[in-house]
């Protein structure tokens, strides 16, 4: 082509990848650093915690009622004598598995309807029509119903306990996908306006490839800010469920089950609110702390400073 | 009128040749959405150009200029016309027929930051072209790449960089690199300069120059800039209301304008020349562009033309041709009436 040709001198950088930098950036984001410190450190606790901790959740110790938090109790106990900080530690599995899971199938479903209404033309009428629907449904009713026509059949499936989680974790994620849709929808229609996507289109790059190399990774920022709230959101639904007798067995426990179970309680022995209530807070800080610096470790006007 | 302006060389076949191309973009009114009316953004433009020559194609905001250079890049389904490239019309081609077709022709957009994906680093950006249409290695892609960022003269080392840690002339450059990658013949620069300094306007011009020279290629240069284009154009075709109203080659246009609007542009460029500069007459025209949605009858410029007369709102003017690829649409252009 042209002076400099062939046989050209190595570049001394290899191509950097996106996500190298990426993970580079994050790395250096402290805020994003300490919420992977807390987030694991939750994991751990949930995963490990209860091996470690040798109380059996479910044990009653009948002339500990309503006891302080002790070194034998640390947490103290709820009002038939169950160890709290065993409850917390095993509801903490199902809580946060809950919360993710469902928080990814809500993203998937709303990235995915949003992406497509923002980008074709054709689908934005129906889809957005589909989500407003959704968003009219009284969630909860619909979800009781679900859960009644439902959790027999699953729960012969499956198991009691696998089967509720299931049917649990889809109905949060399908109905908690329409916020994300819409956030995208509007910051599709914006950016395929974009110089840039037209630049995409003039090189004959077919559309699905637009869409993941120039549409999504610039609506990741909505993205994340949706995943993060979705967490707390699918523990708090979950517990709501759980309250109305419809989630997890009654004494299967999880945050939300505590927490509800506590709130009788709550002049006589405080702690039984205060820690499911920590955990769940924490939990969502440090999945907030983490969204917020992968928001910023993905946009290179950022990054780096 | 002898033509003095010098013949250009004429191929048989010109490598694009766009004929009576229509684009109209509907607009929608009332609760059910009926049709109620078109803008026509362009409105029957026909023109060719030949290969290596330059294209310049001016006129003011909003005259469809870009619009045109969009639709003959079938970034847009034109309404109507046929665009032929290397004498295969290509207005109504659709998904892969289009897609391998895509190579020949590239753009170069007018707003250089948004013409380049922010989480796009330099290499990938121009990089793009060829994952689309070629299957190199890796290290074929990048010697490629650093091959073109040293044709548009870029250090080859800012490969890793991302569009925002540069300038806007740099960035321009990039976009130029990337409509270069896959050797394309024509290319469309949509107002590659408007959104620059002066200073790196020249730059930009320059290198647009220097490729055209090394690799041969066609330019159809949109721009409102008179002056830039008189540099740069070996033809200059002037739009307004989305019709063309003249084209001719580039001394005649500047010398010898024939359309009433032609006139008044070039009356606006002003010369860095003073005694030229003290004797230049500006022919200021009067009232607003109407609106493409609602062209007046007749000819479109009529509502605002210093030499209007009664058969102008009535008739429309065709271009009618004045000898050595001049072609004006004025009825005071009419052979008859010049004869007479």
């Amino acid at each position: 082509m042209s002076d400099a040709s062939v046989g050209a001198p190595q570049i001394d950088a290899p191509q950097r990848s996106l996500w190298s930098d990426v993970w580079v950036a994050f790395r250096r984001h402290r805020g994003a650093m300490l919420g992977v410190v807390i987030f694991t450190a939750i994991v751990l606790c949930v995963v490990f915690g209860p091996m470690v901790y040798g109380t059996d959740p479910q044990f009653i110790d009948v002339r500990a009622r309503n006891a302080p938090p002790s070194l034998v109790h640390p947490m103290g106990t709820d009002n038939i004598g169950r160890d709290i900080f065993a409850q917390v530690l095993q509801g903490g599995r199902v809580s946060m598995l809950v919360g993710v899971v469902a928080m990814l199938i809500s993203l998937v479903i709303g990235t995915l309807i949003g992406v497509l209404a923002g980008y074709f033309r054709r689908l934005d009428g129906p889809l957005m029509r589909m989500t407003d629907l959704f968003l009219a449904l009284p969630l909860l009713p619909l979800l009781l119903v679900a859960i009644m026509l439902f959790r027999d059949t699953l729960r012969v499936l499956f198991g009691p306990e696998a089967g509720i989680f299931l049917l649990i974790v889809f109905l949060i994620g399908i109905t908690s996908w329409m916020q994300t849709a819409r956030i995208v929808r509007g910051d599709v229609l914006a950016l395929k306006e974009r110089e840039f996507v037209l630049a995409a289109k003039s090189i004959g790059t077919p559309s699905r490839r637009i869409i993941l190399r120039h549409i999504l990774p610039n609506v990741l920022s909505p993205i994340m800010v949706s995943a993060t709230i979705g967490v707390a959101g699918a523990i708090i639904t979950e517990s709501a469920l759980s309250f109305l007798g419809l989630g997890f067995p009654p004494d299967f426990p999880t945050w939300g089950r505590l927490l509800y179970d506590g709130k009788d309680f709550m002049t006589l022995t405080p702690a039984r609110v205060l820690w499911p209530g920590l955990a769940i807070s924490l939990t969502v800080l440090s999945i907030n702390f983490v969204g917020d610096g992968l928001r910023d470790a993905l946009d290179p006007r950022i990054r780096g400073r | 009128m002898s033509d003095a302006a010098t013949p250009l060389p004429r191929a048989a076949e010109p490598l694009l040749r766009v004929e009576g191309l229509k684009m109209h973009f509907p607009i929608y009114k009332g609760v059910l959405r009926r049709r109620a009316g078109a803008v026509k953004a362009v409105d029957d433009i026909t023109f060719s150009v030949a290969e290596g020559e330059t294209l310049g194609l001016v006129g003011e905001s909003g005259c469809g200029k870009s619009t045109a250079g969009r639709a003959i890049l079938r970034l847009y389904e034109p309404t109507a016309g046929a665009i032929v490239l290397e004498g295969r019309d290509i207005a109504h081609l659709e998904g892969d027929a289009l897609r391998t077709l895509r190579p020949k022709m590239q753009m170069i957009f007018q707003d250089p930051q948004a013409s380049l994906n922010p989480r796009m680093t330099v290499g990938s950006i121009i990089a793009e072209p060829l994952d689309e249409h070629t299957r190199q290695s890796r290290a074929a892609r990048r010697a490629r790449v650093t091959e073109l960022m040293d044709a548009v003269g870029l250090n080859r080392t800012f490969v890793n960089r991302y569009p925002h840690e540069f300038s806007g002339g740099q960035r321009q450059r990039i976009g130029i690199a990337r409509a270069l990658a896959l050797n394309p013949k024509f290319i469309v620069c949509d107002e590659p300069i408007a959104a620059l300094d002066v200073s790196i306007q020249a730059q930009v011009v320059n290198l647009l120059e220097d490729l055209q020279q090394q690799l041969g290629l066609t330019y159809l240069f949109i721009s409102h800039d008179l002056s830039m284009v008189r540099h740069l154009a070996t033809r200059v075709a002037v739009m307004y209301l989305g019709k063309l109203v003249e084209i001719a080659a580039r001394e005649t246009l500047y010398d010898r304008p024939a359309h009433p609007y032609t006139q008044a542009l070039i009356s606006a460029v002003p010369s860095p020349n003073p005694e030229i500069e003290a004797k230049r007459r500006r022919i200021v025209l009067k009232g607003d562009v109407p609106s493409p949605s609602n062209p007046p009858p007749g000819c479109a410029f009529s509502t605002r033309c210093p030499r209007v007369f009664d058969r102008c709102r009535i008739e429309t003017p065709p271009l009618y041709d004045l000898g050595g690829g001049h072609r004006a649409a004025c009825f005071l252009a009419e052979p008859a009436a010049r004869a007479a």
